[in-house]
């Protein structure tokens, strides 16, 4: 076993803190409260190689590994989970997808451009009527013998009115229930195409959420991933991947949290002393560092046996969901060492509450990644 | 055996920096049974000169070379070392201002001395010579022994007190046969900063930091800096937003100041901030957040809006 | 043309500093070890001269032992194509010079930094220049290429100057010289070890100034507290007990 990251891992991670403390903490209020896109953020965190991080070179990625990722993931999402969701996304759903289950053509055609963060994508496979339950896709993708004509809705798609490029599930053979999905790569300015309103988001505000709806889109038989019926179990293996990075968010969110709430506990008095060195909120803090230190753990196990090609689908469903129930709890402590400064949009922690609630909810609830723990801890 | 004391001149003038460097050699003279030559370049006339017998000197070398007006560092380095061998300089002392930066490590190079920049007292001791100066950017003291014969110091400003006595000086005119080769730098343009207090000279400094909320609410600064003959700065976040220049910024990547009296208007006081004003002899913190850590290093502080304490400063400063 | 830049390994600038062994020397335990903030500017500018063409190759050089080799891996990953460790603790500020000399020589500017956010010494710039028998200029708040010669922002005490001076030239550089040090792209970091680290051994050479021991400046007492309402008593405690106005 070694803890110990390599210089250019932590290399990574002073980059991605930098970055965040540097320029995303400028406009960070703003963005949250006018609900406003990062655009020029994303921009530069393309440049700096933080869009497809994993991706190898050829494809116009960094070439990192996970546990990079992870460590980049949690210094972004200190700061501004909303910019981090938007990398989470193009990161680890978008170009893992396409990097693992692509063939070269489309890797060359569309993960390029994806990985070195000219474009972003989204992955289109929440509906109004299926969230969690994605076994039943109500969005139809008919073959046509030369190409498919989708048809339905997709419902909190994050990137949806940024990205150029999405990956949509869609049923193809009904009969065959989730046996019959198809995974597509579709441009997003393909005739039939087109956004709901831009949803008000309790947090993650800058992050643009849309619902997106398809009137017989024609998609090209070419842009199908991998063979006829492998979208179900595609979306599954690119969640589970994808956990890793919302965990890490989570993370983020909960020691920029702790960090926060450890400088106000030093500076402000009460009684005479100052926070920290009344035992009620000391002893808070020291249950906030363990657990996020726990969070951590779980992050980097399931980053390393992803980076060793083992199996993640347990290690990233007990990361994700620690992550995210923890970063709530600890976000929420955060909050009441501030009192009613921690109320106050100016002091960063409602916010980060506010986004850590998403954490529980988005790519495969908590509850949901209890059901594929229980399954495993149940297994005979 | 002298003390050497390198006093740079402004339009002929000198300062009040120029008379504490004297001050400072002059004591280091009695100590050490010498006595100071003060080496001034350019055109000085000599009523101007003789001001720095008032503060010690007992015999100031001029050197009336228009080709040092560049400030060729490499002509004017050579030119001082020349002085101190000819004077037979134990000790050369340099103002830690831009041009005494500049200058005293080549010196120091020149005469094989041993250097220290930045001191902020006399010698502690003279054998071994130890000097007590800033490190960590204003976050601690070091004593700093010269283990060499000559030793260079260039000394912080606002560190040494005026002392005054009765002397005279001969002034003897100096040549440093200076070679036309040693000029490679050309002055294409000099911007003065004039009508406004320069901040390394200013007694008191008044600044503003983010709390100032934009560019456009720098008039009652001004008007406060204006009555108090003080001089304007600014925190990091306020230079590089560009609401001011950043030849105003204080702090550990700017300037570094010393003055008697800093304001600081709307600055929470980052550890960064604060190695730059710390030496201030009194900081006075104007905040709306109570919990900022500026009144952690402030003597006087008050908890409120900006805009609403400037108005009452600046009556208050008006009927003094 | 070849641009050497000089990089000081120093303590994170938030790092709380404290001594140990009765004050005689600095307590590095925990410390977080990164590039000087101006030698880190320099970088960034020497970047921007290179990518404004006519510069072959960027060179950083330090003094120091093997620890010190990741904040040079920084400045390769940030982007100068080779880097120099001189295989020795750093000592005084002569010391260091001297060990820079050795490697300097063949540079046509070299940049440094106008202090170490550690022991401010202001001095190892002045005295490469001095050993080289180079030109310099200090408090150099912007330079550019202008064929053989470089055009040089300035400040005096006073105002600025725009010079004109031939090489070689040490420029010691200080806020101004570039707006934000550069934080090193993935490639970079990727690319840092691949990068040539040249370790040369150091020449003999004695320091000349020894630090004997620290002090940390004595506690402020409390801050006074003035009401809003009633700012005027501020001017007159100034003028009145602090004696200030």
């Amino acid at each position: 076993m070694d803890f110990e990251f390599s210089e250019e891992q932590l290399m990574i991670q002073q980059a991605a803190r930098d970055y965040a403390q540097r320029e995303l903490i400028q406009d960070v209020l703003e963005r949250d409260e006018k609900a406003v896109f990062p655009e020029k953020h994303i921009k530069n965190l393309a440049e700096l190689g933080f869009m497809g991080m994993m991706v190898d070179p050829e494809y116009g990625g960094s070439g990192m590994d996970t546990v990079s990722y992870v460590l980049a993931m949690e210094e972004i999402s200190k700061i501004d989970a909303a910019t981090s969701v938007i990398m989470s996304i193009n990161n680890s759903l978008v170009c893992f997808g396409l990097d693992k289950f692509g063939n070269d053509e489309q890797k060359k055609k569309y993960l390029t451009p994806l990985a070195s963060g000219e474009i972003i994508g989204a992955f289109l496979l929440s509906e109004p009527e299926a969230g969690s339950d994605a076994t039943h896709q109500h969005t139809t993708a008919e073959d046509k013998g030369d190409y498919y004509l989708l048809n339905g809705t997709k419902n909190w798609i994050s990137n949806a009115n940024s990205a150029s490029t999405y990956i949509v599930m869609a049923q193809t053979h009904p009969e065959k229930k989730h046996r019959g999905i198809n995974a597509f790569i579709i441009e997003k300015n393909t005739p039939g195409i087109s956004l709901g309103p831009h949803e008000d988001k309790m947090g993650m505000r800058s992050s643009d959420t849309h619902s997106v709806m398809f009137s017989d889109v024609k998609v090209p038989k070419e842009n199908r991933i991998g063979a006829d019926g492998f979208g179900f179990k595609f979306a599954m293996m690119v969640l589970e991947a994808g956990r890793i990075g919302i965990a890490s968010q989570a993370l983020g969110i909960a020691s920029g949290a702790l960090e926060r709430a450890t400088a106000y506990a030093k500076e402000r008095k009460a009684f005479g002393t100052e926070l920290a060195n009344h035992q009620a909120i000391a002893f808070k803090l020291a249950d906030m560092a363990v657990k996020i230190e726990n969070a951590r753990n779980l992050c980097l196990k399931a980053a390393w046996l992803k980076d060793n090609n083992k199996p993640i689908t347990v290690a990233s469903a007990m990361a994700k969901q620690y992550a995210a129930d923890m970063a709530m709890e600890v976000t929420t402590e955060a909050v009441q060492i501030h009192g009613g400064y921690g109320y106050v949009k100016e002091y960063h922690v409602e916010r980060l509450m506010r986004e850590a609630k998403l954490t529980q909810i988005y790519e495969g609830t908590s509850e949901i990644q209890k059901i594929v723990i229980s399954r495993d801890v149940l297994k005979d | 055996m002298s003390i050497l004391v390198y006093t740079e001149n402004w339009d002929g003038k000198f300062k009040k920096l120029s008379f504490e460097l004297v001050s400072y050699a002059a004591a280091i003279a009695k100590e050490m049974d010498s006595s100071v030559t003060a080496l001034s370049v350019g055109e000085v006339a000599d009523d101007e000169l003789n001001k720095l017998a008032n503060y010690g000197a007992s015999k100031v070398l001029k050197l009336e070379d228009n080709r040092f007006g560049s400030l060729d560092n490499k002509a004017l380095s050579k030119a001082i070392a020349a002085a101190a061998n000819k004077e037979g300089a134990k000790v050369v002392v340099f103002a830690h201002d831009n041009l005494g930066k500049a200058l005293a490590p080549r010196v120091s190079v020149k005469l094989d001395a041993g250097l220290v920049s930045g001191a902020t007292a006399l010698p502690s001791s003279f054998d071994p010579f130890v000097i007590k100066k800033k490190v960590f950017t204003g976050k601690a003291f070091a004593n700093v022994q010269i283990n060499a014969d000559i030793k260079v110091v260039t000394l912080s400003q606002n560190s040494f007190e005026l002392a005054e006595t009765a002397g005279t000086a001969t002034i003897e005119a100096f040549d440093a046969a200076a070679d036309d080769a040693d000029f490679n730098t050309v002055v294409n343009e000099t911007n003065k900063i004039t009508g406004k207090v320069l901040l390394n000279d200013a007694e008191i400094v008044v600044s503003g930091g983010r709390g100032m909320k934009s560019g456009d609410n720098w008039g009652g600064l001004e008007e406060l800096a204006d009555l108090l003959g003080a001089g304007m700065a600014c925190s990091r976040p306020v230079s590089d937003e560009g609401w001011r220049s950043h030849t105003e910024h204080v702090g550990q990547t700017g300037k570094i100041i010393a003055p008697n009296l800093y304001f600081a208007f709307g600055i929470s006081g980052a550890i960064q901030h604060l190695g730059g004003v710390s030496s201030s002899k009194v900081i006075v913190a104007i905040n709306k957040d109570p919990e900022a850590p500026i009144f952690e290093a402030a003597d006087y502080g008050i908890v409120g809006d900006v805009f609403k304490v400037l108005p009452q400063l600046i009556d208050a400063v008006k009927a003094m | 043309m070849k641009i050497l830049v000089l990089i000081s390994n120093v303590p994170d600038t938030t790092t709380k500093v404290r001594f140990t062994g009765d004050n005689t020397s600095f307590d590095d335990a925990g410390v977080q070890w990164i590039i000087n903030p101006w030698d880190e500017l320099a970088l960034t500018r020497a970047m921007e001269l290179k990518e404004a063409g006519g510069v072959d190759k960027i060179t950083v050089a330090n003094v120091g032992e093997k620890t010190t080799e990741p904040t040079l891996r920084k400045a390769l990953a940030v982007g100068a194509d080779d880097a120099i460790r001189v295989d020795v603790p750093a000592r005084d500020a002569y010391f260091v010079a001297r060990q820079l000399a050795e490697v300097a020589k063949d540079y046509d500017l070299i940049l440094a930094g106008i202090e170490a956010s550690d022991y401010n010494g202001n001095a190892v710039g002045g005295m490469l220049a001095e050993m080289l028998d180079f030109n310099s200029v200090s408090a150099v708040s912007g330079i550019s290429i202008d064929g053989d010669k470089f055009t040089v922002n300035r400040e005096i005490d006073g105002g600025s100057q725009l010079l004109s001076i031939t090489g070689p030239l040490v420029a010691i550089v200080q806020k101004g010289i570039a707006k934000e040090p550069r934080i090193p792209a993935m490639r970079g970091i990727m690319m840092a070890r691949k990068k040539p680290l040249n370790v040369v051994a150091a020449v003999d050479a004695h320091e000349k100034t020894s630090y004997v021991n620290y002090e940390l400046p004595a506690p402020k007492a409390a801050c006074k507290m003035v009401d809003e309402e009633n700012a005027k008593e501020l001017i007159t405690l100034l003028h009145e007990e602090a004696k200030v106005l």
